[in-house]
């Protein structure tokens, strides 16, 4: 087996250190090695988005980035969405307007759509579509997902 | 492309309303699945896991000569290699695991091949090491020798003379009769009704053309996994993603020749199945390598496997001739349909051939289905399986009929509706359904009468399907706070553990949220068949409501003992139990649940259950496409979905089914196929490359609900699920018809297909 490698990042707010195997991606290393499986692996090759993590404050696909790449940097998965027992207004907005079935795509989504709506805090339909191209759902057909963050953006503007 | 209506979205026809039943609440499991704390297959972990790796067939077709697994297993790291030797069985008994009659060895041999490889993708050995990527390192050590064959992909190809022969044992089934002809088509069956010479003798009009239909997959996101532990007193436990844990507990104990008690499978949260997630293709593979090692062993598939060695719903052809009179009246149709079964026998012809005609009330009709095997991976079901083929064709030869007749095409469809009491050419009267209601709701819609664009054409279609009923189980427990525990066996693909939740509310009266769903293992509730067949709100949910009224009953007779009456002089309403003539008595379910501990004890329910009055759902679409007449490119740029649900327990859900259905339905039209090299491999087995359908690609997708409630069901429940990606495909060809002057005959409808039919 390869020598692993020693990375120190921050994961959700808390430095977290972790030994990684040059060939592991940040995906494999989230969920196997730190266990956070929230950010999901639905195509392994960045095609999906359903592993989509926030990385020194933009979104990735984490199947693409190499875990020892995250030496030193800041990442936000699904799990640190929440704040404590509150849920994110987007996740509200998701549960609210229907916005998932089987739930797969649904961390990659929320983390996406938390990113557009930190930079565009009122997008057009169509913005939400393109921002959101990357991030593949078979299930919803997209309409209630599209509805949920405009739903979100509202009520984000407004608090 | 966004567009402004002047009218409200996703409509709600109802025709009765409850107190639960037809409200929006958010869904039980909701919160886990936004925070990611739900545990899907692939998060599954256990001590001492061992992970897995399959060797596949870079071959579609090819003999097995040898396999040599010495140097996978000399790596250090590994702990075991397995191959179709190790279910040391050879039995080729005929076992049916709800998925149609099959041979034990072909089941068997789709897990592992024996003999041949029938697909590129197709597994021959499975190997467990420490973690996954040794166990892939040992993949590329095992050595196979081949001996290559010619592959065949289409079922015209392999049903010409002289084809590749799949199987050499395969003789076709010829109308009910077993001949000794080999050849690729594993069964040739009729559907007849009336005569359709002397129909088409009355037809003013005939049309008659050939469909083909490309291959296609359900496209699930999450790929299949398995975790398998052969536990050291002998008993099986798997967890996996699966739409049916007692189907998968079926298919071990037949594939591993053990009894079904001694296997345990416990379903993880399934991240999208549309019926591919039915068979099973690692678990038996991660069982056999936990055998050897002793060890839990976990098997999660890439995307290229899922493409290239799961599902996918048949590729077809197809020819109608369908004749009318100038009033529009349609005399008779034939129908041809073959499909494509994969690489072992069992397409969804038979489904979609009975599905053909269903919308028509037709004097005269035949449908032919051939049943074909291909050198592409065996076929899993796919919401409504083969009924979209089906329609393909026969919803553009009606399209083009009204076209020649000049009639409009709903009201041709209108004329010809089938309804309460028609028989079906495949046999079945029809008990009542919505269809007419489906067709008057599309033809009264905003949507039917707006202006359209330039280079737009719009286009509608109807598809049936049956739905199933089946078996399931529920299990209620009053809790002392007066809520409620349910437990029930269904996968809850889509927000099932609501609608199921909310029926047994209704009952007790409670809100919904007082309702706490769980899917539990096949060891903790009686047998619960598949989520599939757009059975689980209908079934199980009468499970739910079967088991709330037992709990009701003795919640009644509690009372009743509690204030020493009669329990005939006891009612229960609205979550209210009352005395029926004395007003001083009376407590809420609450109050009651609070006393239940001191007055006897506890209240539970259960219910097992296997519906037989299923009603069958049609599906509509009125769709607007605009083409870009240099590039051919087509966009959807308004959409609207119409589908007669029964009852829609969770409307929001109802429509989530609607619009992910006419969605995959859009991706089968207009861009997704396999796309087959010469050697019979798939080209483009990556989700970049088959390019399913994104945000960006759509428009909203609007929705019409129509209720006409199934009198076999007590909240008169339908069932939602498949009969919404049966329309989109031929809409989309009725629709470009009209766009860009010219009829497409084959899916997918992409530019290139587009500027060849127009001859640029
Ligand atoms: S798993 Fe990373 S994009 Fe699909
Ligand atoms: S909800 Fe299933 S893939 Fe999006």
């Amino acid at each position: 087996m390869p020598a692993k490698t020693y990375v120190q990042t921050i994961i959700n707010g808390e430095h977290v250190d972790l030994l990684c195997e040059p060939r592991q991606s940040l995906l494999e290393a989230l969920r196997d090695v730190v266990g956070l499986t929230g950010t999901k692996e639905g195509c392994n090759d960045g095609n999906c988005g359903a592993c989509t993590v926030e990385f020194d404050g933009r979104i990735v696909t984490s199947c693409l980035v190499l875990g020892v790449e995250a030496e030193g940097k800041e990442i936000t998965t699904i799990e640190g969405v929440a704040q404590g027992s509150e849920l994110h207004p987007i996740q509200q907005a998701f549960l609210e307007n229907a916005a998932l079935q089987c739930g797969i795509c649904t961390p990659g989504f929320i983390v996406a759509s938390k990113a557009l709506l930190e930079q565009n805090p009122d997008p057009t339909e169509h913005e939400i579509r393109f921002w959101l191209a990357n991030n593949l759902c078979r299930c919803t057909g997209y309409d209630k997902i599209v509805r949920a963050v405009q739903d979100a953006a509202v009520k984000m503007q407004e608090a | 492309m966004t567009q402004t209506l002047d009218y409200e979205p996703n409509m709600v026809l109802a025709t009765k309303t409850y107190d639960v039943v037809g409200t929006r609440p958010v869904r039980h499991d909701g919160a886990d699945k936004v925070t990611g704390r739900a545990l899907y297959g692939a998060d599954f972990a256990t001590a001492g896991l061992l992970h897995g790796s399959i060797l596949r067939s870079p071959h579609a077709h090819a003999r097995i000569k040898s396999i040599d697994t010495s140097a996978a297993k000399a790596l250090p790291g590994v702990a075991a290699v397995v191959t179709s030797a190790d279910f040391g069985s050879d039995s080729d008994a005929v076992v049916d695991l709800g998925e149609g009659a099959t041979s034990l060895k072909w089941l068997r041999d789709n897990v592992l091949a024996s003999d041949k490889a029938l697909y590129r993708g197709h597994a021959i050995a499975g190997v467990a090491a420490s973690n996954p990527h040794t166990a892939e390192e040992a993949v590329g050590l095992i050595e196979v020798e081949y001996e290559v064959l010619p592959p065949v992909v289409t079922v015209e190809d392999a049903m010409a003379d002289g084809a590749p022969i799949l199987h050499d044992d395969l003789k076709t089934e010829e109308l009910g009769e077993q001949t000794d002809t080999v050849s690729n088509v594993a069964q040739h069956f009729q559907h007849k009704k009336g005569d359709v010479s002397k129909g088409f003798a009355k037809a003013d009009v005939i049309v008659e053309r050939e469909y083909r239909a490309k291959t296609v997959h359900q496209g699930y996101i999450e790929p299949h996994n398995a975790t398998a532990l052969w536990n050291n007193d002998g008993r099986l436990h798997v967890w996996c993603s699966t739409q049916g844990a007692f189907t998968v507990r079926d298919a071990m104990a037949q594939l591993l020749d053990m009894p079904v008690s001694k296997i345990r499978v416990t379903p993880m949260e399934i991240g999208g199945g549309f019926g591919g997630k039915i068979p099973v293709y690692l678990e038996p593979v991660a069982a056999l390598l936990s055998r050897k090692t002793g060890s839990a062993v976990k098997m999660v598939m890439s995307r290229a496997d899922v493409f290239e060695a799961s599902g996918p719903t048949c590729g077809s052809w197809s020819r109608v001739k369908i004749g009318g009179t100038s009033d529009g009246t349609i005399t008779a149709c034939e129908v041809e349909l073959a499909c494509e079964a994969g690489a072992y026998p069992g397409s969804p012809v038979g489904a979609g051939a009975m599905c053909a005609l269903a919308a028509y009330d037709i004097e005269n009709g035949t449908v032919d289905g051939y049943d074909v095997v291909v050198n592409k991976p065996k076929t899993a079901a796919y919401r409504a399986p083969g009924a979209p083929n089906a329609a393909f064709a026969v919803e553009q030869a009606v399209d083009e009929l009204a076209q020649k007749l000049d009639m409009d095409p709903i009201e041709l469809r209108l004329k010809n509706a089938a309804k309460e009491g028609t028989r079906r050419v495949d046999g079945p009267t029809f008990n009542r359904v919505g269809l007419v209601e489906t067709l008057e709701a599309m033809r009264d819609h905003p949507h039917y009468s707006a202006p359209i664009g330039e280079n737009q054409g719009r286009g509608v279609a109807v598809g049936f399907w049956f739905n199933i009923g089946f078996d399931s189980s529920v299990n209620l427990a009053v809790n002392a706070d007066g809520t409620v525990i349910l437990t029930e066996g269904s996968t809850d693909i889509g927000g099932t553990r609501a609608s199921i939740a909310m029926q047994a509310a209704e009952v007790l009266g409670i809100p919904a949220e007082d309702v706490h769903p769980s899917v539990v293992d096949t060891d903790s509730i009686g047998f619960t068949a598949v989520t599939g067949g757009s059975r689980t709100t209908f079934a199980t949910g009468w499970a739910a409501y079967e088991a709330a009224q037992s709990v009701k009953k003795q919640m009644i007779e509690r009372a009743a003992a509690i204030w020493d009456v009669d329990a005939d002089a006891v009612d229960m309403n609205r979550g209210v139990i009352s005395s029926k003539s004395d007003p001083e008595l009376s407590m809420t379910f609450k109050e009651l649940a609070a006393q239940l501990g001191s007055s006897g004890g506890g209240i539970s329910g259960t219910a097992s259950v296997s519906p037989t009055g299923v009603g069958g759902s049609f599906a509509g679409n009125i769709v607007d496409v605009e083409v870009d007449p240099e590039t051919g490119k087509t966009d959807v740029v308004r959409f609207t979905a119409f589908q007669d649900v029964g009852k829609a327990i969770h409307p929001s859900y109802v429509e989530g089914q609607m619009q992910g259905g006419s969605v995959q339905g859009i991706g089968w039209a207009l861009n997704e196929e396999y796309y087959m090299n010469e050697a019979g491999g798939m080209d483009n087995s990556t989700l970049l490359d088959y390019r399913m359908p994104t945000s960006l690609d759509l428009p909203m997708i609007d929705t019409v609900i129509v209720e006409v409630a199934n009198p076999g069901h007590p909240f008169g429940v339908r069932g939602v699920g498949e009969a919404n990606i049966i329309p989109p495909t031929p809409a989309i060809a009725n629709a470009l018809q009209r766009a860009t002057g010219t009829r497409l005959f084959e899916t997918p409808m992409n530019p290139v297909a587009i500027t060849a039919a127009n001859g640029d």
